[in-house]
């Protein structure tokens, strides 16, 4: 018998019974559709974080203290001084600005308000490396760095917060950790997520920071140094630039390995990148799990359609049916009950997807889910290759059946 | 007459004997069965029930292989061939009709018809064969209806145009008119015996009804998996 034939019946006997095959078929539309918005949800995600990391600047090196991939004794913190032999332009020809930072919580107080919020005291190159725009009023100046001036620029969240108003805030009086300061400048609204928003931050000079904010540790270290190449082609000669004149200023012989920890900001994305990659192969790893269940229900419904249908099947085989003709019928049957799961489970995928992607941008995360073609391509052929697994066992237990003990079964 | 009589019986059947095991016991359906019908002839098959006669029926209709014995349809040995070789020698030589018609409840009257030339290897023009295989049956205008829209008398007259819609070597019924009130009945009677005279194709009419059994050439009787009487001219 053609298998065009063999669609026709299929399409026949799932349309004659309808509230059956719609329930048989959920299964396989939930669990379709949940594989299907978790993965747009992640790719989503992994969207949304390669634009947060590539948002810091581009052609960036960061310096961390220690070294993770091997055992060093005794390393040495990342100080003020690392920071001036790095910005030595006659050793350093490709790197363009170096910045130091220190991020710390603390809290800041305006009249009767008070927020815990992140600290984050640099230099004046920090600025133009972290693409960081001012809406009102100036960054702080290399005077006021070097002076220690307890000068603030804040973001437009915190100064509504504080303040209760983002605009107009200039030559206001806050309180960070106790400290008289004067705010001088409010940056741009960048939005961001619950944890990371850099529209709550303060950004001061690290000096003054080291000075009254985190007073009491060891006057000129820093967290880490952020290194700017010129170029994206200049990156690996500014990073070995870096190496060596971190090598030198930390006075490691040849022999010992670095005390400190390079990365690219390339790093940060191929490890955002796998971090999503694994939590959305996870979740659709479980979500896969209610597709098997749904392939299960098919193999149900499947058998007792063969048990139903047992006349038919003998009277096809008395009219010259062949196991394959029979075969063929059923697993067309069943293909098609799980394909059609899957078309509907992508459009299901679809809203789900949708919903979570308002609803995260209720909540101030951008997150626009991504829906591929890959995603949908891989859910329609996985759900027909269910349809055609679980379809096996019952197909061939109609193909096998005798045609006298099938023509006399009522 | 010579030649008439050295042609070949379209059905041959010799010493065919089946056993079934039900459980623990041996039941011996049929115990060493002859038989011969010649092409064009009608035959009945009589017998009380647990005579074999339903076995024996199976076993001309190809539905099932003996235990020993032979079979020959139309001059080919077909009690050993496989699953698969047998659905071929249903499909392209017999045409069955059976008490309970059996017809397809979600397909019309047409694609019923349809239905064995869809399994066969020649495909073409399933629409022209099957709709003259209604117009025999005097079904011309009915095509298009569901089985349920038609009477009983209706459906069997599908049915037996499924059964010719493949030009069959033998048409085998299984009490026909076993579900029909008698003049319905008696018209697909007339039918089948009709179909018969006209194209020449075997009749084997398996039936209680003594009726029914009259109306052919020839009746043999089944007890206990044997022939025991055969009536009627050769």
């Amino acid at each position: 018998m053609k298998f065009l034939q063999a669609l026709k019946e299929a399409v026949s006997s799932i349309s004659s019974n309808r509230t059956r095959s719609f329930l048989t078929i959920l299964g396989i539309v939930i669990g379709v559709g949940a594989v299907i918005s978790l993965m747009a949800i992640g790719e989503g995600a992994q969207q949304t974080i390669t634009r947060q990391i590539e948002s810091i600047g581009t052609n960036v090196i960061y310096v961390m203290g220690g070294n993770m991939s091997q055992d060093v004794t005794n390393p040495r913190p990342l100080t003020l001084l690392d920071v001036k032999a790095l910005e030595n332009r006659n050793r350093a020809p490709n790197i363009e600005a170096v910045s130091p930072v220190l991020n710390a919580n603390s809290s800041v107080k305006y009249g009767g308000e008070s927020e815990n919020t992140n600290i984050v005291g640099s230099n004046t190159a920090y600025q133009k490396i972290m693409n960081l725009e001012i809406a009102e009023g100036t960054f702080y100046s290399d005077t006021e760095v070097s002076s220690g001036a307890s000068v603030a620029v804040i973001g437009p969240e915190l100064a509504q917060r504080l303040i209760g108003r983002s605009s107009n805030v200039v030559g206001t009086s806050l309180r960070i950790n106790g400290q008289p300061f004067r705010v001088i400048g409010v940056t741009v609204a960048k939005g961001g997520s619950q944890f990371n928003n850099p529209d709550l931050n303060v950004y001061m000079p690290i000096t003054a920071m080291q000075m009254r904010v985190q007073r009491g540790d060891s006057a000129d270290r820093v967290q880490f140094i952020i290194v700017q190449a010129r170029s994206s082609e200049s990156m690996s000669a500014a990073i070995s630039e870096t190496s060596a004149i971190m090598r030198a200023s930390h006075r490691l012989s040849p022999r010992q390995p670095n005390d400190f920890t390079i990365t690219k900001q390339e790093d940060f994305l191929s490890i955002a990148n796998s971090i999503t990659s694994v939590l959305t192969i996870f979740l659709s790893g479980i979500a896969a799990i209610s597709l098997l269940v749904g392939g299960i229900g098919i193999m149900n419904i499947m058998l007792v359609s063969v048990s139903e249908r047992t006349q038919e099947i003998g009277l096809r085989k008395a009219l010259g049916a062949r196991k394959a003709d029979i075969k063929l019928q059923f697993l067309t049957e069943s293909a098609m009950l799980s394909m059609i799961g899957g078309v509907l489970g992508i459009g299901l995928g679809w809203l789900l997807s949708s919903a979570v992607g308002i609803i995260a941008a209720r909540a101030g995360t951008q997150l626009v889910p991504v829906i591929g073609v890959g995603s949908v391509l891989l859910a329609t052929l996985f759900s027909a290759a269910i349809g055609i697994f679980f379809g096996l066992y019952p197909a061939s237990r109609a193909a096998n059946l005798e045609p006298v003990e099938a023509l006399r079964h009522e | 007459m010579i030649d008439a009589l050295k042609r070949e019986p379209v059905i041959r059947v010799r010493n065919l004997k089946k056993v079934y095991r039900m459980g623990d016991v041996e039941v011996h359906a049929l115990r060493g069965i002859d038989l011969e019908v010649q092409p064009g002839e009608t035959v009945a098959i009589m017998g009380p029930s647990g005579s074999g006669k339903s076995t024996l029926m199976n076993m001309i209709g190809c539905l099932d292989s003996p235990t020993s014995g032979e079979y020959y349809l139309d001059g080919q040995l077909v009690s050993d061939l496989e699953d698969d070789e047998l659905a071929v020698v249903r499909n392209k030589k017999i045409g069955f009709v059976f008490q309970n018609y059996n017809l397809l409840p979600r397909a019309n009257a047409q694609q019923n018809v349809e239905l064995p030339l869809r399994y066969s290897s020649d495909r073409s023009s399933l629409r022209e064969r099957s709709a003259a295989a209604l117009e025999k049956v005097g079904l011309g205008d009915r095509m298009n209806h569901k089985p349920k829209e038609l009477s009983g008398g209706q459906q069997q007259r599908v049915a037996i145009a499924r059964a010719i819609v493949n030009l069959p070597s033998i048409i085998l019924a299984d009490e026909p008119t076993g579900n029909l009130d008698s003049k319905s009945g008696q018209e697909i009677m007339d039918l089948l015996l009709n179909l018969n005279a006209r194209n020449g194709t075997t009749l084997v009419i398996v039936t209680h009804d003594p009726g029914v059994a009259a109306q052919t050439q020839r009746i043999i009787r089944l007890k206990d998996g044997l022939v025991q009487a055969e009536e009627g001219a050769l």
